[in-house]
């Protein structure tokens, strides 16, 4: 199947594919593990962004080997999750934010805007409506 | 293949396998629905890297496609998902 590929190379591609497979396990296990939701939105980072690059990484050294020419599309994968993890892990966060506050669980810090809305008046604020 | 190279990928496929179970037992312990939201993300996460290290495995280009697709729909459903317990309805 693949007679040119070199062993450094191979080498190099386990050693990517192994680490990308530790660092899933290691992200899974913490979100069983960590006892609240704040705390456990931490490691999925973790399998999105070290678990993501190391298989990309050697998905880009394998297929260039392979082809003998520069295959740079799994990259796309890892740019495309850069910019839409983001979004929903602030998404989610405010969720978790917002139905703390109408479960009303102490400790909760309150909206922005209800906290200025009795100094000024909200017509003045721009953007006030969200 | 080489075995060196073979037994990687069934090493990172074998991870992935225990890792959707443990965060499968998150998606139904989850005491609330953002858990189980963010649970759900991360089980599209792993199936995008299964399809991503099937491609090493079988040496073929075709499932970087699969991978892509599968990354793009992760973002729509979570997104819609979270949208959905902020405000009660997806699109305003």
């Amino acid at each position: 199947m693949s007679p040119g590929l070199p062993l450094w190379a191979e080498l190099v591609i386990a050693a990517l594919l192994v680490l990308s497979g530790v660092f899933v396990l290691i992200s899974a296990a913490g979100l069983v593990l960590l006892k609240h939701f704040f705390v456990r939105m931490h490691p999925p980072a973790l399998a999105y962004t070290l678990g993501t690059w190391c298989v990309a990484l050697a998905s880009v050294l394998y297929f260039s080997l392979l082809e003998s020419r520069l295959m740079l599309h799994p990259l796309v994968i890892t740019i495309l999750l850069a910019i839409s993890i983001p979004v929903t892990t602030l998404l989610l966060s405010r969720v978790a934010l917002f139905r703390r506050r109408v479960a009303g669980i102490e400790g909760t810090p309150p909206p922005l805007t209800a906290r200025a809305a009795p100094v000024t008046n909200a017509d003045s604020i721009p953007n006030a409506s969200r | 293949m080489s075995p060196v190279l073979l037994a990687a990928c069934l090493f990172a496929l074998g991870c992935y396998a225990v890792a959707s179970v443990l965060v499968m037992a998150r998606l139904i312990r989850g005491p609330r629905a953002q858990d189980r939201v963010l649970a759900l993300d991360l089980l599209y996460l792993h199936g995008m890297l299964v399809m991503l290290v099937l491609g090493i495995r079988h040496g073929s280009d075709e499932y970087f496609e699969g991978a892509l697709l599968i990354a793009l729909f992760s973002f729509v459903s979570s997104a819609a998902m979270a949208k959905f317990l902020l405000r009660g309805e997806v699109i305003e």
